[in-house]
């Protein structure tokens, strides 16, 4: 066997979160009208400017057509085959942990995200999203006493429906593109985040989405509003079950900053990817942007997806405020049949804003791993600045990588730069690696992780040996 | 100090090997016990760092036949891996850059690899930071180098150094190292020198692959053998690359041909 194929079947490894909860679950039958709009508003004791919200958002998707200048190829989705909501069946949201439902409890124990009080995260507070609805979220108590708002959109939007009505859809519009218009139309569950004015958020915010139903859209809405002088750093997480049809997640997230403010959103992404063969797996065509509305105001967007069939998105900074700073650190890993199209938008419309990009993305087997990013500088931006870096690795013969960045510029005192690299794991790094007396898969991990490290360095701490486990765990052999 | 009962470490036998398909061994032998310092010189080409890449067990290097045996074991079936944690040690003559491997980090996973199979305790952060900088003296580098990532943007002489850091923390039965004195100038020798001759213990030995007579000024070796063609051709004492440094490889050459005339 030679070194090459011992790689890749490094980077292949079964997917340890494939499991189905066998719980009761109330769904609406398949297909999408405006009266099915109407059904869910309705389950979900919506206000009237949502719905109408909704539906304006769908008759605009019906004028849409689904984009296809990504490259991307995949069997397109029915969506008169499709399931817009599901929820658990359990009655209403319950007041506390010990009413829900003991099942999903486990479900979130056995993902590593205890939820009830004794197990749970110190110094994190999760929302735990379990299909369509959300089912609990920790700490809320403890993040009320510094004015901290974080639940679920369902709830923000029956207790807080003036800050919902004035900021939902403004930094990503309903018809934005042909996904986010339908995530608008049926967007079942999310977060919700508000830091008033001046607060530092006490601990780190996370919410964890699992898909379980099959035949399931997964179209979640996640809307974080930061306040002047306010700074919050969320991760998001993501896993679901094995099926051998494709499931559709087409989240939207938006968030605002004001002046002073900082948001850091950090996203694991581990959607079940299809098996070797390409077959099943999560299309997770995603429209996450955030609006640097107040001066000095900072974005920063991390990721780590190793996760489904496909991905496309481009999490974005608009930077509106004079000498805000948007971020984006990024690693991809794809393996077998999976497809990624990722990359970020800088739009520099304020003076002197910054944005930094650090890509890094790695394909093994037969997949495609691609890189696109736009840095538009407007003619207003003076002094503004862009650091661009995107390196991609190779592991084996068959797998693709490409770099697509954008440049536009129409401002002259702006500096732009732009760095791209191609490696491939170096025989001789594993060799050193080896010759002192560490295992192939160790050496193969440490190298992957060296080249990722400038990305890691950005996570929540709490998270960053998160993600390095993931990435190892992806690429444990299937010895040892 | 050597002494005709000591253990041999080493033992290789019409060893035979190729890269890339084409052959570069043509028949090694040699055997190398406890406490001794061997030299293998010879001109660029002739296999010395091929047998040290042999030796060490580099995919891209295939054994064609003969064997190499590591304390009366057969290696050649072990990996690389394997081969560095029984205690073979190979120094680079080109030590690689590992950007984002934190050599700190590095050396710690490797130390714990030796360890663990010597059934020592592995050592966690603290201890190993508090052996490490002991050892950091024996080759006067400055603990900075541990926070860097694993050679990158060192010098030559940097780069031998932490080489020969490893084989402090590895402690390693058998040190092969190539071309040490390759690129360092007087003052990166002396330290690489009195470092490598500081480790040599009596139930250790080393190979010194070099060029030139100026390391071996610094220490002595018993053994010096001269590589030419894929083979040993020549076995003496220091005597010999004294020799060498003064006539050229010719000399050699010539006495080779006088040999076959006489033959």
């Amino acid at each position: 066997m030679t070194q090459t194929n011992t790689v890749e079947e490094i980077v292949s490894q079964p997917y340890k979160y494939g499991f189905i909860t066998d719980i009761e679950t109330e769904k609406i039958p398949k297909g999408l009208n405006a009266d099915v709009i109407r059904l869910i508003s309705a389950k979900k004791n919506e206000p009237e400017f949502l719905l109408k919200f909704r539906l304006r958002a769908y008759e605009q998707w019906l004028k849409m057509n689904e984009p296809d200048w990504s490259g991307l190829t995949y069997s397109k989705v029915d969506y008169q085959d499709l399931v817009y909501y599901a929820a658990p069946k359990q009655d209403v949201k319950k007041k506390s942990l010990d009413e829900v439902d003991p099942k999903l409890l486990e479900t979130f124990d056995k993902l590593g995200i205890p939820l009830s009080e004794q197990k749970r995260l110190t110094n994190v507070a999760v929302d735990a999203v379990f299909d369509s609805v959300s089912i609990a979220t920790t700490y809320k108590e403890k993040l009320a006493e510094y004015g901290v708002i974080f639940c679920s959109i369902s709830e923000a939007i029956s207790e807080y429906p003036h800050l919902i009505e004035k900021y939902m859809g403004t930094v990503v519009p309903i018809n934005d593109n042909f996904f986010a218009a339908l995530n608008s139309a049926v967007f079942s569950d999310g977060s919700f985040v508000y830091i008033p004015k001046g607060v530092e958020c006490p601990m780190e915010l996370s919410s964890y989405f699992r898909i379980n139903s099959g035949d399931t859209g997964q179209f979640e809405r996640t809307l974080i509003i930061a306040e002047e002088s306010s700074s919050v750093s969320y991760l998001e997480g993501c896993t679901a079950p094995m099926f051998d049809t494709n499931t559709l997640h087409a989240a939207v997230v938006e968030l605002v900053a004001l002046d002073n403010a900082s948001i850091k959103y950090s996203t694991v992404q581990n959607w079940y990817a299809g098996n070797e063969e390409g077959v099943g797996g999560i299309y997770n065509f995603v429209t996450k942007r955030g609006e640097c509305r107040g001066k000095k105001s900072k974005i920063s967007w991390s990721q780590v997806e190793t996760g489904s069939a496909i991905t496309w998105k481009y999490p974005s900074c608009v930077l509106q405020g004079d000498n805000s700073i948007g971020e984006f650190y990024s690693i991809a890993l794809t393996n077998n049949h999976q497809k990624a199209d990722t990359g970020t938008k800088m739009i520099h419309i304020g003076k002197n804003t910054k944005s930094k990009i650090v890509s890094k993305g790695i394909s093994a087997g037969k997949s495609k791993n691609s890189y696109r990013g736009l840095v538009s500088i407007s003619s207003n931006a003076e002094g503004s600045r862009n650091y661009s870096q995107c390196d991609s690795m190779l592991i084996g013969d068959k797998a693709s990588a490409n770099t697509y960045p954008y440049i536009q510029s129409k401002q002259p005192q702006s500096n732009i730069e732009h760095e791209a690299s191609t490696c491939r794991i170096s025989e001789d790094q594993l060799f050193y690696l080896q010759s002192r007396g560490i295992d192939f898969e160790e050496s193969v991990s440490m190298l992957i992780s060296g080249f990722c490290t400038d990305v890691f360095n950005e996570l929540p701490m709490e998270f960053a040996s998160e993600a390095d486990k993931l990435l190892a765990l992806k690429l444990e052999g299937s010895v040892g | 100090m050597i002494s005709s009962t000591s253990e041999t470490i080493l033992l290789i036998q019409d060893l035979h090997a190729s890269v890339e398909d084409q052959q570069i061994l043509h028949g090694v032998n040699l055997i190398v016990k406890e406490g001794e310092i061997h030299a293998i010189m010879g001109r660029n080409g002739s296999g010395k760092s091929t047998l040290s890449k042999v030796i060490a067990g580099h995919p891209s290097y295939n054994v064609l036949s003969g064997s190499i045996q590591f304390k009366g074991t057969n290696i050649l079936e072990l990996a690389p891996e394997e081969r560095a944690r029984i205690g073979i040690f190979l120094g680079f003559q080109y030590p690689v850059e590992i950007p984002g491997v934190s050599n700190l980090e590095f050396l710690r996973v490797a130390t714990n690899a030796r360890r663990k199979e010597l059934l020592k305790s592995e050592l966690d952060t603290f201890e190993f930071e508090d052996l490490v900088k002991e050892r950091l003296k024996i080759v006067e580098m400055d603990p900075a180098f541990l926070e860097r990532s694993v050679n990158e943007g060192f010098s030559g002489g940097e780069k031998k150094r932490n080489e020969i850091l490893q084989m402090a923390l590895l402690e390693p039965a058998i040190s092969i190292l190539d071309e040490t004195d390759s690129g360092l100038d007087i003052d990166a020798l002396r330290i690489v020198a009195s470092g490598i001759n500081k480790l040599s213990k009596p139930n250790s030995a080393t190979i010194l692959i070099t060029h030139y007579q100026r390391l071996l000024n610094e220490i002595t070796p018993d053994f010096v053998h001269i590589m030419a063609d894929g083979q040993i051709i020549k076995t003496g004492n220091k005597d010999l690359a004294v020799e060498l440094e003064k006539s050229g490889y010719d000399f050699i050459d010539k006495n080779t041909e006088d040999k076959e005339i006489a033959k």
